[in-house]
C-alpha cells in the first residue's frame, strides 16, 4: 500500500541512480536520521549510552569496515581486533602528541594509519586465498597485540601498560575523558557512523565496489576481464581498515576511556565483529547495522532476563549466554545463511505486493 | 661441545616435543577437512570438552550441578564415587561419539551444499555453544587431570646425557609419552584409512563427494564416523594437554595454535600436520631462545603465524597440500 515504485517517475539520470530509488525508502531513511539526530539525544542517559547506543554505533562502523572486506571483496579476515588496536593506539599517540589539533581529525588520521597497516598485512592476499588467508590474518592479530604490549613507546611508557584517553573537546564540548556527557559520546559516534555509512554505501555502488564484487565472485575471471587484482584487493584492505581503525579509535577514546590491548582488542573481538557481519548479512550495509544491533542487544537482554529476573548467579548466566549465542549463530546459519539483511529483503518484497499479493 | 650449543639442542628437542602436541590437535582438523571440506574451528573446544568430561566422570561430579543448584536451591556436587581412569576414558569416548551424532543430526545435515565460509562460521557457533555447555555441565574452575601418565623430568635421560656429554638434558616424561601416543595414533589412523572398508569409504568421500555418493557410500554415516574420530583425537589431545597444564578455558585456544601448523603442512595432509607441527614447535622455541631476549620475549604468541604467513607467500598450498588449480 505504501511501498510502491509505481507512480514514482524518474525524469533524470540523477534521480534514477539515487541511493534509495523508492520514495517510501527515502522517507524512511530521513525519518531514521531525524530520530537518531533529533530525538534520541534528548532522552539518552548514561546507562543507555554505555550499554547500548555507543557500542552499537561503534560496532556498526567496524562491521561496515569488515563487511567491505569479507562481504564485498571476499577476503576473509580474522585480524579485526588487531586493526582496531592500531586505530586505538594511533589516536592515543596523536592525541597526546598534538593536543591542539581537533580530536575529530585525530580519529580520521588514526583511520588513515590503520589503512596503511591494513594494506601491509593485506599484501599476502595476492598469493593466499580462502581459509589460508583467514589464518594468515591471524598473524596480524597476534603480532599487533604483542607489539602494543611490548614496545613501551606506544603507551607512552606508562607504568600500567594501559592507555588513557585525555580530555578533548569539539566545539567546546567534551567528547573524550571522564567529563564527557552521554549525549556528547552518542553524537560524536553517530556523526562518524553517518559519514562512514554514506561513504561505504556510495563506494560499493560505484566502480570500485563493482571491482570488489568481481574479485569476490571469481578473481581469475575478474582479472581476465581487466580488473587489476593488486589495486582492487589493496583498496579493499585500505578502505576496510580505514573504517575499522576509526571504530578502534572511537572504541578506545570515547567508549572505554582506558584500554589494555590484549583485553580490549583480542581475538574475541575479531570473532565478534565477524559474527555481526555474518548474522547481519554478507555484502550489505544494512546488514552490518542489523548484525551489530543484534549482537549488542542480545547479551544485554540475556543478562537482564537471567540475572535480573531469574536471579541466577552471574557466572552461570555468562556460560548460558555463550551457549545461546553459539546456538543462535548455528540456527541463523541454517535458517537464513544470508543473514538479517536477506530477511529484510524478503519482507520488502512482500510489502511491495501487500495487501493484494496476486 | 660448548654449553650454548648443547642448550640450543635441548631447546630443539623440547620444541620437537611441543610440536607433537600441536600436531595432535592439527590431526583432528585435517581429518574433518579431508572428509567434509569443513574447516572445523571447534576442534580445540572439542578437546576442552573431552578433557572436562573425562575429569568430571573420573571424579564422579554431578553434571549440571551449578544449574541444578541455581534452579532448585539444592546443593549437589558429587555422586561420591571415583571411576578408574581407563573406564572413564572409554565412557568419555562414548560421549564424544554421541556428540558427533548430535552434531551431524542437528547441524551438518542442514548445512549441506552451503559455502565453506558458512560452514566455518557454523563451527565457530558450535565452539561457543560447546564452551558454554562444558562450563555449565562441569563447572568453569581449573581442574587437574590425572590418568596416571608419568609426570616430571625424565631422570634416566638426564643422567645418561650428563655422563655422555657432561650436560643433562631436561625432557618432560609427559612429552615423551605424548610423542609415543602421537606415533601410535598416526599409525592407527593410517592403517584404518588404508586397509579397512570404512577407511576406504572415507578416502572416497574425501576425494569426491558426488562420486562417493553415486557408488553407494552413505555420506551421513561417513560424517558421523569422521566426527567421532575427530572427537577421539580431541580426547587424546585433551588428555595430553590437560595433564600438562590443567583443564581450563585456555585449552580451547590451542586450536588457534594448530592453525599455522595446518597452513604449513597443508589442510589436506596427515603427514603434513605432523611435519608442520614439528617445524612450528622447533621454530618458535629456537626463535624465542635466540631472538626473544633481544625484542622483549613472549614471541611464541605470534611467531608461528608470521612463519606460516611468510611461508605461504612462497608456497600457497602448504608443504604437502594438494596443488590448487583454478579454472574460470
Amino acid at each position: 500500500m505504501f511501498y510502491r515504485e509505481a507512480g514514482d517517475f524518474k525524469t533524470s539520470y540523477r534521480e534514477d541512480s539515487q541511493t534509495f530509488p523508492i520514495k517510501f525508502d527515502r522517507l524512511r531513511f530521513y525519518a531514521v536520521l531525524a530520530i537518531a539526530f533529533g530525538v534520541i539525544p534528548l532522552f539518552i542517559n548514561d546507562y543507555w549510552a554505555n550499554a547500548v547506543a555507543v557500542p552499537f554505533l561503534i560496532y556498526a562502523i567496524a562491521a561496515i569496515g569488515l563487511n567491505i572486506l569479507v562481504g564485498y571483496a571476499g577476503q576473509v579476515s580474522l585480524g579485526t581486533g588487531g586493526f582496531m588496536a592500531v586505530g586505538a593506539y594511533a589516536v592515543y599517540k596523536l592525541m597526546t602528541a598534538f593536543p591542539e589539533v581537533s580530536v575529530f581529525i585525530h580519529v580520521l588520521l588514526a583511520g588513515g594509519i590503520t589503512a596503511l597497516v591494513g594494506v601491509l598485512f593485506g599484501l599476502p592476499s595476492l598469493r593466499i586465498k580462502g581459509f589460508y588467508l583467514a589464518v594468515a590474518t591471524l598473524a596480524a592479530q597476534f603480532f599487533l597485540v604483542w607489539l602494543f604490549n611490548k614496545v613501551p613507546w606506544f603507551y607512552n611508557y606508562s607504568a600500567s601498560g594501559q592507555i588513557n584517553a585525555p580530555d578533548r573537546t569539539i566545539f567546546g564540548v567534551f567528547v573524550t575523558g571522564a567529563q564527557t556527557s552521554a549525549t556528547a559520546k552518542y553524537m560524536f559516534c553517530l556523526v562518524m557512523l553517518t559519514i562512514v555509512a554514506v561513504l561505504a554505501r556510495n563506494l560499493t555502488r560505484g566502480t570500485i565496489g563493482r571491482k570488489w564484487m568481481a574479485i569476490r565472485d571469481m578473481d581469475i575471471a575478474a582479472e581476465i576481464i581487466g580488473v587489476n587484482p593488486l589495486t582492487t584487493k589493496m583498496t579493499a584492505f585500505a578502505v576496510s581498515s580505514f573504517f575499522i581503525g576509526i571504530a578502534g579509535a572511537l572504541f578506545f577514546a570515547v567508549y572505554l576511556g582506558a584500554a589494555e590491548v590484549g583485553e580490549s582488542f583480542g581475538i574475541q573481538k575479531s570473532f565478534l565483529i565477524l559474527f555481526m557481519v555474518i548474522i547481519g548479512g554478507l555484502g550489505s550495509i544494512f546488514g552490518s547495522f542489523a548484525g551489530a544491533a543484534f549482537l549488542v542487544l542480545l547479551p544485554v537482554f540475556l543478562k537482564n532476563v537471567l540475572v535480573g529476573m531469574l536471579g541466577w548467579p552471574t557466572d552461570l548466566a555468562a556460560h548460558i549466554e555463550l551457549m545461546i549465542v553459539g546456538a543462535l549463530i548455528v540456527i541463523f546459519l541454517i535458517a537464513e545463511p544470508h543473514g538479517l539483511a536477506q530477511l529484510w529483503r524478503v519482507a520488502k518484497e512482500k510489502l511491495r505486493l501487500w495487501p493484494f499479493p496476486h | 661441545m660448548p654449553d650454548q650449543l648443547l642448550f640450543a639442542l635441548e631447546v630443539t628437542l623440547n620444541g620437537l616435543m611441543a610440536g607433537v602436541m600441536y600436531a595432535l590437535v592439527a590431526l583432528g582438523f585435517v581429518l574433518i577437512y579431508k572428509a567434509s571440506g569443513i574447516f572445523n574451528y571447534a576442534q580445540g573446544v572439542l578437546a576442552l570438552f573431552a578433557a572436562l568430561t573425562l575429569v568430571g566422570i573420573q571424579q564422579g561430579q554431578v553434571p549440571f550441578a551449578h544449574l541444578i543448584n541455581a534452579v532448585t536451591g539444592m546443593h549437589v556436587t558429587e555422586f561420591g564415587w571415583k571411576i578408574p581412569a581407563i573406564l572413564a576414558i572409554l565412557l568419555t569416548a562414548g560421549v564424544m561419539v554421541g556428540l558427533a551424532i548430535i552434531i551431524e543430526k542437528l547441524v551438518l545435515k542442514h548445512l549441506v551444499n552451503q559455502a565453506p565460509i558458512i560452514l566455518f562460521m557454523a563451527t565457530i557457533g558450535m565452539a561457543y555453544f560447546l564452551e558454554g555447555f562444558g562450563d555449565v555441565m562441569w563447572g568453569a574452575d581449573i581442574k587437574t587431570l590425572d590418568v596416571g601418565l608419568p609426570q616430571g623430568i625424565n631422570e634416566t635421560l638426564e643422567s645418561v646425557t650428563d655422563k655422555a656429554l657432561g650436560y643433562g638434558f631436561f625432557i618432560d616424561n609427559l612429552d615423551i609419552v605424548a610423542t609415543l601416543v602421537a606415533i601410535a595414533l598416526v599409525t592407527a589412523l593410517t592403517l584404518f584409512s588404508q586397509y579397512s572398508k570404512q577407511g576406504r569409504a572415507l578416502r572416497a568421500v574425501a576425494d569426491d563427494h558426488q562420486a562417493a555418493l553415486s557408488v553407494g557410500i552413505s555420506l551421513r554415516f561417513i560424517w558421523i564416523l569422521v566426527w567421532s574420530i575427530a572427537g577421539f583425537v580431541a580426547l587424546v589431545a585433551g588428555i595430553m594437554w590437560g595433564s600438562k597444564s590443567g583443564v581450563q578455558f585456555s585449552l580451547s585456544l590451542i586450536a588457534l595454535k594448530a592453525l599455522p601448523v595446518l597452513m604449513l603442512g597443508g589442510f589436506t595432509s596427515i603427514p603434513g600436520a605432523i611435519v608442520g607441527g614439528l617445524i612450528i614447535g622447533v621454530g618458535e622455541k629456537l626463535f624465542e631462545f635466540f631472538a626473544g631476549p633481544l625484542i622483549g620475549g613472549a614471541t611464541e604468541n605470534w611467531f608461528a603465524y608470521v612463519l606460516a604467513l611468510v611461508f605461504l607467500v612462497f608456497r600457497p598450498q602448504g608443504l604437502f597440500g594438494e596443488k590448487i588449480i583454478e579454472r574460470v
